[in-house]
């Protein structure tokens, strides 16, 4: 079972102990690795109902069989697993960079993380040696700070860090985990459930070799992959980078604006990614193993933000632009790199800062309320004041820090109509009015609004059907997606090279089996694929969601695009939305409440977990 | 036919093009020693900062200082390639070259012991299917084109080529603006 380290660390902070287990090749094969094997184990060593922030709470850290290889973009993500502060349901958020490389190198598959420790520390783990150590002087400082001093603790530079912020300390639902200073593990406020843990960094350190099963075959792919990453499959990424999607988007009045007030952003040109390309971007750098390399680090040439350094790509630059309304690309570097200071994030305060705006707007929220701020939507200074007092949870930051949907629930019935997100977690820069298959997506989505659970969005943009149509078929476009997607994220490998698979599976598949040499065949990396999105349903069922929370924003479902375009007037009714959850659900093998049947978990070898659906099933 | 010394040739890196992804490093352990393990890779990269990346191998220095250092004499230069090989026996793995090179381009390896450095891949038998024989496996998987195998003589030609070309262009950029501002 090569290419896998073959070992799961255990950890309890509460008792300072650890202890590892082999990683049988059954449950290799079955989860693959990243989210898939991260699930599994947060399935099984989780009780149900266990409270986020509770000891008890697991936290998973895992790589995939292709980290710390040379095989592009497959070498270097990681992915943290637990239950979603922020959703209640199950949590997993991918990072990339060279942190992951690191842990599979020291030997190890995945990290399970319980219990709290005492008092602040972090945790090292230097190949066989697992070290809790103090963290009381790292405690209130940034991520990048956090990194510069372990490194300079330990006094070896190829030790890699992944902190949390000082929102992931004060329990902000919507903290990060930040690794290689610029990247993050950014969704579902799985930073706060390392602060819980009393856990303020994560430092890696490897020496050992990561030798794959059958070399000649496996640099055959590599040389392919690396051709194909030179070619137009990954030409956006490498040249001006996602952020070109925005004028892409708003030609299409599909960009979210104003906290959906509109889906056309008349300023977009101010902050293109052609503005970007010519006055900001300072360097475009790589994770390990990259050919294509897509990192587009900004840097602010002059004025009261001089210096300011962040990755800007298009899912911030739409947070903090179109959604705010704020056509300065000054502001929106700095508010992204405000997040990556507070450890936040950047999707999710963008939201909960346009649905500050929008309430105010609306007067839901006044001056009084918001510690004398004008939050006006478009207003640059008020969006980084919000910004900094979330991130510190300082005045209204203790209404706000824990996302739209706590706020809301506590501002009443209006300001809940203005909440725009799904399960608990902030929308993100697609218009789910006009982009259907999106929808269902997201409404679908296991860890809450998101379009990276399935890229149905692609299908939608690229007029591969009517985006503005709700119909039958649609649920099975998305849980083709979805299982690929799982794979994606199990193996792990980067979405931004998803499209140099030409064949997705049967490539996969190839690529997995030259690495391990474990031998499987396409079906089983595709059921694994649909194992692995049945696992994350079993984990919310367990949790207590139901169907209605499959569900979309009231504004998506309630209030029609306005301009005059094609999608003039598109909603997506409820009836609409019933119809694509009942396909779906039925292409799954669930039943109408969303529930596995039997016959579908016998079928994907998760018979185990039968009496979590028993009850519920109808 | 032998080789001048000047026509030695060894890996340098330009800082603006390296992107970081440390292929390099997994081409090099891969080539040399059968497995994915930057410890184990004769050149490294150096991130100083989200914008500061290079590669760092062995300079086949004129005068090579690890070579005068080994208390041992398990060091020594070959005469063309300016390669330092190793004598397995005689080192110790006491790190006297590693004090003593400037650029920290020789190692102790963790398993054997001993030091080694960049050896342009020809101690391996890889160069078979490749496409450019005689170039080690670092150049060749460089996404970039960050890294040259080059001698010092073309090396300074190189630059100088780059810097009078800069010169001159940027002189001709000076007199077309000024043009346009007379004119205008």
């Amino acid at each position: 079972m090569l290419g896998y380290a073959g070992k799961i660390l255990y950890l309890d902070l509460t008792i300072g102990k650890s202890y590892t287990e082999k990683l049988s090749e059954e449950t290799a094969k079955k989860y693959i690795g990243g989210i898939g094997l991260g699930m599994h184990l947060y399935l099984t060593k989780s009780k149900k109902g266990t409270e986020p922030f509770s000891p008890e709470n697991p936290l998973v850290l895992s790589v995939g069989p292709l980290t710390a290889t040379m095989f592009p973009t497959g070498g270097n993500g990681h992915a943290f697993i637990s239950k979603s502060p922020a959703t209640g349901g199950v949590g997993e958020s991918v990072s990339h960079g060279t942190f992951g490389t690191e842990l599979k190198r020291a030997g190890y598959d995945a990290v399970v993380i319980t219990g709290k420790a005492e008092k602040p520390i972090y945790l090292l783990i230097d190949d066989d040696s697992i070290q809790l150590r103090d963290a009381c002087q790292l405690w209130g400082r940034a991520p990048s700070e956090v990194e510069d001093a372990i490194k300079e603790e330990i006094g070896d530079f190829y030790v890699r860090v992944a902190a949390i912020g000082i929102a992931g300390e004060k329990l902000s639902k919507i903290a990060c985990i930040i690794n290689d200073k610029t990247r993050a593990a950014g969704r579902t406020g799985l930073g706060a459930v390392m602060g819980s843990k009393n856990l303020k960094a994560i430092a890696v350190r490897g020496t050992n070799d990561v030798t794959i099963h059958k070399p000649e075959e496996f640099f055959n792919l590599v040389k392919e992959f690396h051709e194909r990453m030179k070619g137009p499959a990954t030409q956006k990424y490498r040249t001006m980078g996602s952020t070109e999607n925005l004028m892409q988007q708003n030609s299409m009045h599909c960009v979210p604006t104003r906290n959906y007030n509109n889906s056309h952003f008349e300023l977009a040109e101010n902050i293109s990614s052609t503005v970007i390309n010519q006055h900001f971007v300072a360097k475009i750098i790589a994770c390990n193993s990259c050919a294509m390399r897509c990192e587009h680090e900004v840097v602010i040439k002059d004025g009261a933000y001089r210096g300011t350094m962040a990755r800007i790509e298009y899912d911030n630059l739409w947070a903090f632009g179109p959604n705010c309304g704020v056509d300065k690309l000054n502001s929106i570097i700095k508010a992204a790199e405000r997040c990556n200071y507070f450890g936040l994030d950047a999707q999710s305060v963008g939201g909960i800062v346009s649905f500050i705006m929008d309430c105010y707007e609306r007067g839901i929220l006044t001056k009084e309320n918001l510690d004398g701020i004008d939050a006006h939507f478009g207003n640059a200074s008020a969006m980084l004041s919000i910004i900094d007092k979330i991130g510190k949870r300082e005045g209204l930051g203790n209404l706000f820090a824990d996302g739209v949907k706590v706020a809301a629930t506590k501002l009443g019935d209006k300001a809940e109509q203005l909440a725009q997100h799904i399960k608990g977690l902030e929308v993100t820069g697609y218009d789910l009015r006009c982009l259907k298959t999106a929808a269902l997506s997201c409404a679908v989505s296991f860890r809450g609004a998101d379009h990276n659970r399935s890229g149905a969005v692609t299908i939608d943009l690229k007029g591969k059907v009517d985006r503005l149509k709700a119909e039958t078929g649609r649920g099975k476009l998305v849980k083709d997606l979805e299982d690929q997607f799982n794979i994606i994220d199990s193996l792990i490998v980067c979405k931004n090279a998803k499209n140099t698979f030409y064949k997705d599976f049967e490539e996969m598949t190839k690529i997995y089996n030259a690495t391990t040499g474990l031998g499987i065949t396409q079906q089983e990396l595709e059921t694994a694929g649909e194992r692995i999105q049945t696992l994350a349903k079993l984990i919310n069922i367990r949790e207590g969601l139901t169907r209605k929370d499959d569900t979309l924003p009231w504004k998506v479902m309630n209030q029609p695009i306005t301009e005059d375009v094609p999608a003039k007037g598109a909603v997506v009714t409820k009836d609409e939305l019933n119809l694509m959850l009942d396909d779906y659900y039925q292409t799954r093998g669930y039943n109408k409440q969303g529930i596995p049947t039997t016959v579908k978990l016998q079928e994907l070898g998760l018979s185990d977990y039968l009496e979590l659906t028993e009850t519920k099933e109808a | 036919m032998t080789t001048r010394y000047q026509d030695r040739k060894f890996i340098v890196s330009d800082p603006e093009k390296c992107s970081g992804c440390r292929l390099c490093e997994y081409a090099c352990s891969m080539a040399n020693e059968k497995t994915f393990n930057p410890d184990k890779s004769r050149i490294r990269v150096i991130t100083t900062g989200p914008l500061t990346n290079m590669a760092v191998s062995c300079r086949k220095c004129e005068d090579p200082v690890c070579v005068a250092s080994c208390p041992k004499n398990a060091l020594s230069q070959e005469e063309n390639t300016g390669i330092i090989r190793v004598n397995e026996h005689s080192c110790t793995g006491c790190g006297w070259c590693i004090g003593a090179c400037p650029f920290g381009a020789i190692n102790l390896h963790h398993i054997k012991k001993i030091a080694y450095t960049c050896n342009n891949c020809t101690d391996i038998d890889i160069h078979a299917d490749s496409k450019q024989k005689n170039e080690p496996q670092c150049i060749q998987w460089c996404p970039k084109n960050a890294l040259q195998f080059i001698t010092s003589e073309t090396l300074a030609q190189k630059t100088r080529q780059k810097i009078v070309t800069q010169l001159f262009e940027t002189r001709e950029n000076n007199n077309s603006n000024k043009e346009k501002n007379q004119n205008s």
